[in-house]
């Protein structure tokens, strides 16, 4: 258990002084889009790894937020109200989805989803009037949270890093509390679950609401990232790639989404410019994982961790 | 009473008015047609093999740029539209041969690498056609619009129709009055029990999603002079596709024929009159749908 600790604050400490130790600019922001990617990952993953639920429709959440932030502060409004309101917004509309989405279970949840994310990219894509159509939106500048300004390539990557930690604990204390316990019931013995008296629909429903409202955070970061958005960050290739980033890293884990966020930014950002063919590349690393790794990395090196431990105890035990 | 000039510009303008309407309707009533043909054999597979197929709107896309490839090198409509047909057939075969089946029994595995290829399909695509779009005319005998009683109805939207209508009533022939379709019904009602009765079921999944892919291939053939092949014309396609068979219910053919002419209207309605809100009032219907009747208008189990 110390060990553990040890662990991560050492960890804590590489993460907080990565852009001092980087210093390249581009680096820190690929830093930057790989804890937001983490974080996306992260809350999918409340569905996917611990209910069972394989939503298609992740990136409308982005979309939501980051739409709702924009127009509002091009309406004249100040920054911290905007983001309130999108992300009240996008998680009610989160809250609705998950209504829909939850009147069927399995493939026709996962088609919902699909449907719902499709027709948010839709409307994206034609209310010219509202979005801007395929141009998409832009804004001038990023907030300045407490006064700090956070233009700056490291400054946003802390100021991201803080928002991440926080997810990240209560995605941890969640998993860890009853109602995670609860959530992975649900996913695995529904009909006990309602045996023994637990309203499976409300904690499924719940856990949707959690998972959009974490995706909207996300979208948020997002916005301020690029301070621009347009129908193609919300396409069913966003939804797939953030869900192939949780199975690609272990869906069953916690950290297995962070892990699969990291290395499909990486190779996303290093194939896309040596080959503009990534959708094939996407498509290619989805089939191969889906068909050779269906539980993800953390899992398989997890396995050969003990693997390789044990023989060692037992030659100490001889 | 109102005086010349001003009667006969009114009287024209309820003509054009009317005209609005009965171009609107036929175009709603050839996009349903279209639809039938992209989402009853997605519907069909769906049902049999319980997995929606994600990659059937890049099967579609990639017969309309077969077809447009075909007349092209200057082959007729027809051969295009049947080289598209067999050729999107031949991709559904291998797809599910290679790829579907080494999955059995893994229905989640299963829909993430339809996904998957249906990114390969769509990117691949776009190196071959370019982002261009591809133009693919009317059958030139089908161009000059029919006149009757004073209004112009577009000849080619008439046939698309009637060739939905002919594949609606080959199929239903086929699941109601064939022993392959009875063995199809059997596979989608219980498949445990129709493989102990000796049913191949396993050889009815490619059959079927074979002809899915088939009927997905001949109908962007078909949808290419009025929607052009495009990249994106695949997730335009699929959500149509899929709130088709939200609103009919997987693996019913009734169903996907009401479920496409439904949605038919409502899209092309939607975007002649209110083009901002097309996409939302699809969302409409779905909804009632869903909150109603989850297992879909004419579909027997909840998926």
């Amino acid at each position: 258990m110390r060990r553990n600790w040890l662990a991560l604050v050492i960890l804590a400490i590489v993460l907080i002084a990565l852009p001092l130790a980087i210093r390249n600019e581009y680096y820190v922001n690929l830093a930057s889009q790989i804890l937001i990617y983490a974080l996306l990952a992260v809350s999918v993953n409340i569905l996917l790894g611990y209910g069972g639920m394989v939503s298609l429709g992740h990136a409308s959440f982005v979309g939501l937020a980051s739409y709702g932030a924009v127009l509002m502060l091009n309406a004249g409004f100040g920054h911290l109200l905007s983001a309130v309101v999108a992300i009240i917004f996008s998680t009610a509309c989160g809250a609705l989805f998950g209504l829909l989405a939850l009147r069927a279970s399995g493939i026709g949840f996962l088609m919902i989803t699909l449907a719902l994310g499709q027709i948010v990219w839709g409307i994206a894509y034609r209310a010219n009037t509202i979005t801007n159509g395929d141009n998409g939106l832009r804004y001038a500048e990023r907030p300045a949270p407490f006064g700090i300004d956070i233009n700056a390539a490291p400054n946003f990557y802390w100021f991201t890093l803080i928002v991440f930690a926080i997810a990240l604990f209560f995605v941890w204390r969640l998993t860890r509390s009853p109602f995670g316990a609860a959530l992975q019931g649900a996913r695995d013995q529904p009909r006990r679950m309602r045996m023994l008296g637990h309203n499976v629909w409300l904690i499924q429903w719940l856990a949707f609401v959690l998972a959009s409202f974490w995706g909207s955070v996300a979208g948020l970061l997002f916005v301020y990232y690029n301070l621009f958005i347009s129908p193609h960050a919300i396409a069913l290739q966003q939804s797939a790639e953030v869900l192939l980033m949780a199975i690609l890293g272990g869906a069953s884990t916690l950290t297995g989404p962070i892990l699969g966020a990291v290395i499909i930014t990486l190779v996303k950002n290093v194939a896309s410019t040596y080959i503009d063919r990534w959708n094939t590349l996407l498509g290619a690393i989805f089939v191969i994982v889906i068909m050779f790794m269906p539980f993800g990395l953390v899992p398989g090196l997890r396995q050969l961790w003990l693997r390789w431990k044990r023989p060692a105890k037992a030659e100490r035990a001889a | 009473m109102d005086s010349g000039p001003r009667a006969i510009a009114r009287g024209r303008n309820d003509e054009a008015a009317m005209q609005f309407w009965i171009i609107q309707t036929l175009n709603s009533i050839a996009f349903g047609g279209l639809l039938f043909l992209l989402s009853s054999g997605f519907s069909l597979a769906f049902g049999l093999m319980r997995i929606p197929n994600l990659a059937h709107g890049g099967f579609f896309m990639l017969g309309a740029y077969l077809g447009a490839t075909i007349t092209y090198f200057g082959g007729s409509f027809w051969l295009a539209m049947l080289g598209a047909g067999l050729g999107v057939g031949l991709v559904g075969i291998l797809f599910e041969r290679l790829i579907l089946r080494q999955l059995a029994g893994n229905v989640q595995g299963q829909v993430l690498v339809t996904l998957g290829v249906s990114f390969i399909i769509a990117d691949l695509c776009l190196l071959i056609w370019t982002g261009d779009p591809w133009t693919l005319p009317a059958p030139a005998e089908l161009r000059p619009p029919i006149r009757f009683a004073g209004f112009a109805f577009p000849t080619f939207r008439l046939v698309v129709f009637v060739l939905a209508i002919v594949t609606a009533v080959a199929l239903y022939v086929l699941m109601e009055r064939t022993r392959l379709g009875a063995m199809i019904r059997a596979g989608v009602d219980d498949m445990e029990m129709a493989r102990g009765v000796g049913i191949p079921v396993s050889l009815l999944f490619t059959v079927v999603f074979c002809l899915g892919a088939v009927l997905a291939g001949i109908g962007g053939t078909l949808g290419a002079p009025t929607l052009n092949a495009y990249p994106g014309l695949d997730a335009d396609m699929l959500p149509l596709a899929l709130i088709v068979v939200i609103l009919g219910g997987a693996g019913s053919l009734l169903g996907a024929f009401v479920g496409s002419f439904v949605v038919g209207f409502l899209y092309n309605f939607g975007i002649a009159l209110f083009p901002d809100l097309a996409y939302f009032i699809l969302f409409l219907p779905m909804v009632l749908v869903l909150v109603f009747r989850p297992q879909g208008l004419f579909g027997r189990v909840v998926s």
